[in-house]
């Protein structure tokens, strides 16, 4: 079990939800993670797709350490984060870091790009001698495939993909082993996308990188993803490889996601087994009883509302899938 | 009884029926900014006829969204200028109109939903009053009987309990409702053509395939043009008839939906479809389009897409653009060198 890198056990942030100002009093939360069981092993990426409000980036943010769980363990290199003082959580960090979504807010407009992919030496002095970080930093500018002169510039004299490889610099700079991706390309234009997902894909094979790599495109996803996790509303229904989740979807809400992703190819059109689920995701401040799905589930039954399936294997499954009628359903998608 | 609502009240001179009910020719818009005139768009055309779907596909900044609202007359100005070509409605010719008489064929012939339904709709006005307002002010409809059609259209948009939501503010909403919210009130008075600027590009997935269910269904009730501005390859693949693909400022291809996936004529057409990734391309590099695309303050001469073209020769670099040739009867792209774009693959 060496080679997994980071790993969570029932993980969960329930954020409260309180009523008065004096006399504070916690009347219900909402649940944005509930108990989520990762693996990350040296090298892969693991995808996490999932709706707006399912908790991903909650999730994102607790694996780097922005968010305190409210409960469950994280572990990263066998190391029990929540467990471990608060000098060696630090260190632990630089192991992880994060690729924010938004390359126009995520960098200090009055920083230069130097000083952006510099600052991390300025919280770990250790990782590169002072002398140095100025070559060091230019260094990073050329993995990324940007001008080593550009140093001095600011982030406004850079375009949108630019950016984002300047906030994929940073995120290289302590020389992190895990690479988490938040929604790295959905702010950039297609032409753009594929310029950053080809770069990503090139560090992690020179560096030995591994990525979690959270996006809601699923195409996007299928290319760069070794395995997947897909979440619903603060817990993960499905998970497998690749392969599995995309051509083997065992949970109806995996089909109806997957079947509802418009197929780039006209003389599809009509011909594909498309769900088109019915109502909204409720909200995670109250969720369903039972099976958080069930809502919007054409699958539906009694035990539903009663028990939580439980994420394992079933007969027909062959990978784990959180859903007491799991059956494989071929649904052509984006990606054939 | 109140006043038939579908009798166009707000008459319009000079309206051929047997006219086409959109024509774009040869538009041009330019904002005059304090660093440089940006030429937005330069020189768009495009038909619309009836019960069609036209997609204007294009990345940000190519001017889709501005061709929507010079079309829609909401071009704000300045900076913003409408310097040369015409937008026929029915055969009139909208830009010549007074803005007393374009405000009669805004919502009635030509509507309109926006990307962001939750800035597009007023936060302090209940969805019910921002309905019956159309209705009051286009139809002059009574208050009780605006609401009461306000509340058949959240029906017809298949907003459940109807009666109950059109009382409920947008924020109220979630973003799949609202944007439903958005569409009844476009197809409020029913217009003969709806443009929808990026309609679904802030709802998730599941929710994007209810809403482009919901438009195609009442599009083909009412026999509705439909201009789709978006610069998802997926949706248009989808829905779309007839396909212009713009960059900076310009159409630079033309042409029916199948034939456009089958065989771009335009390197950036070729390009924009090689960079989605595919199943085939697991593994590999997905072939990008290098470079950026112009600033529209400085658009290179020439073909404006030369200096990310690997079909690129001297005479891409030299104005005047490439026109749009012919490539079959129905089709048409800007690229001097067609040919080798569509049969090398």
């Amino acid at each position: 079990m060496s080679d997994v890198v980071l790993e969570t056990r029932d993980l969960v942030k329930h954020f409260p939800l309180t009523r008065g100002i004096v006399f504070k009093k916690q009347y219900g939360a909402v649940q944005a993670v509930d108990g989520v069981n990762l693996q990350l092993r040296r090298g892969e990426t693991l995808g996490i797709v999932g709706e707006s409000g399912c908790g991903k980036s909650t999730l994102a943010r607790m694996l780097v350490g922005l968010e305190t769980p409210t409960s469950g363990d994280l572990f990263v290199q066998g190391k029990n984060m929540s467990k471990v003082g608060a000098e060696e959580r630090r260190r632990g960090r630089r192991n992880i870091q994060l690729v924010m979504q938004d390359p126009y807010t995520s960098l200090n407009p009055r920083m230069t790009v130097g000083d952006i992919i510099g600052e991390p030496f300025e919280v770990h002095p250790d990782v590169v001698p002072k002398g140095k970080r100025r070559a060091k930093v230019q260094e990073l500018l050329d993995l990324v495939g940007l001008n080593p002169d550009h140093i001095n510039r600011y982030p406004h004299q850079f375009s949108g993909g630019q950016r984002q490889r300047i906030g994929i610099a940073r995120a290289l700079a302590l020389n992190p082993e895990i690479i988490l991706c938040d929604e790295p390309v959905s702010a950039l234009d297609v032409s753009i996308q594929a310029q950053v997902i080809n770069l990503l894909e090139k560090l992690q094979a020179e560096l030995g990188l591994s990525y979690i790599f959270i996006a809601h495109d699923l195409s996007v996803v299928r290319h760069i993803a070794d395995r997947v996790a897909v979440m619903y509303l603060g817990k993960i229904i499905e998970i497998g490889t690749e392969d599995e989740i995309y051509d083997k979807p065992t949970h109806p809400y995996t089909q109806a996601l997957l079947s509802a992703v418009p197929v780039p190819d006209p003389t599809l059109r009509g011909l594909r087994d498309q769900i088109v689920l019915t109502g909204d995701v409720p909200s995670p401040a109250n969720p369903p009883s039972g099976c958080r799905f069930r809502t919007r589930c054409w699958k539906a039954q009694d035990i539903c509302a009663e028990q939580q399936p439980a994420l394992e294997v079933r007969d027909k499954s062959g990978h784990p899938s959180a859903c007491h009628f799991a059956e494989v359903r071929d649904v052509v998608h984006a990606t054939e | 009884m109140s006043t038939d609502v579908n009798v166009k009240i707000d008459a319009l001179a000079g309206v051929d029926p047997k006219a086409l009910p959109l024509q774009v020719k040869d538009l041009h818009v330019e904002f005059r900014t304090r660093n440089g005139i940006a030429r937005a768009v330069n020189g768009v055309s495009f038909d619309l006829r009836a019960g069609e779907t036209r997609a204007i596909l294009g990345e940000s900044g190519c001017g889709k969204s501005v061709t929507a609202q010079a079309i829609m007359g909401i071009l704000d100005t300045p900076p913003g200028f409408i310097t040369g070509g015409e937008i026929l409605y029915r055969g009139v010719d909208l830009l010549k109109l007074p803005e007393s008489e374009r405000r009669k064929v805004r919502a009635n012939r030509i509507a309109m939903i926006f990307q962001d339904a939750l800035s597009a709709l007023n936060p302090v006005f209940t969805v019910g009053f921002q309905l019956a307002e159309l209705f009051r002010k286009h139809r002059g409809m009574s208050r009780q009987d605006a609401k009461a059609r306000a509340v058949e259209l959240l029906d017809l948009v298949k907003i459940p309990a109807a009666k109950q939501r059109v009382n409920d503010y947008p924020h109220q909403f979630s973003g799949g409702m609202r944007q439903r919210v958005m569409i009844a009130m476009a197809l409020a008075l029913d217009p003969e053509v709806l443009i929808a600027d990026e309609p679904t590009t802030a709802l998730d997935v599941t929710v994007q395939a209810q809403i482009m269910a919901l438009l195609a269904e009442l599009q083909r009730e009412r026999n509705m043009g439909l201009v789709l501005i978006t610069h998802d390859m997926g949706v248009v693949a989808d829905v779309a008839d007839q396909i212009s693909v713009m960059y900076a400022g310009r159409v630079i291809e033309e042409a029916g939906v199948n034939d456009i996936y089958a065989s771009p004529a335009h390197p950036y057409t070729k390009g924009l479809l090689e960079s989605i990734p595919r199943l085939d391309l697991k593994g590999h590099e997905l072939s990008a389009i290098k470079g950026l695309p112009p600033m529209l303050t400085n658009i290179p001469p020439g073909c404006a897409f030369n200096p990310r073209c690997r079909y690129a020769q001297e005479v891409c670099r030299q104005d005047p653009a490439p026109p749009l040739y012919q490539v079959s009867p129905s089709r048409t792209a800007a690229c001097h060198f067609w040919k080798e774009v569509k049969g090398d693959e």
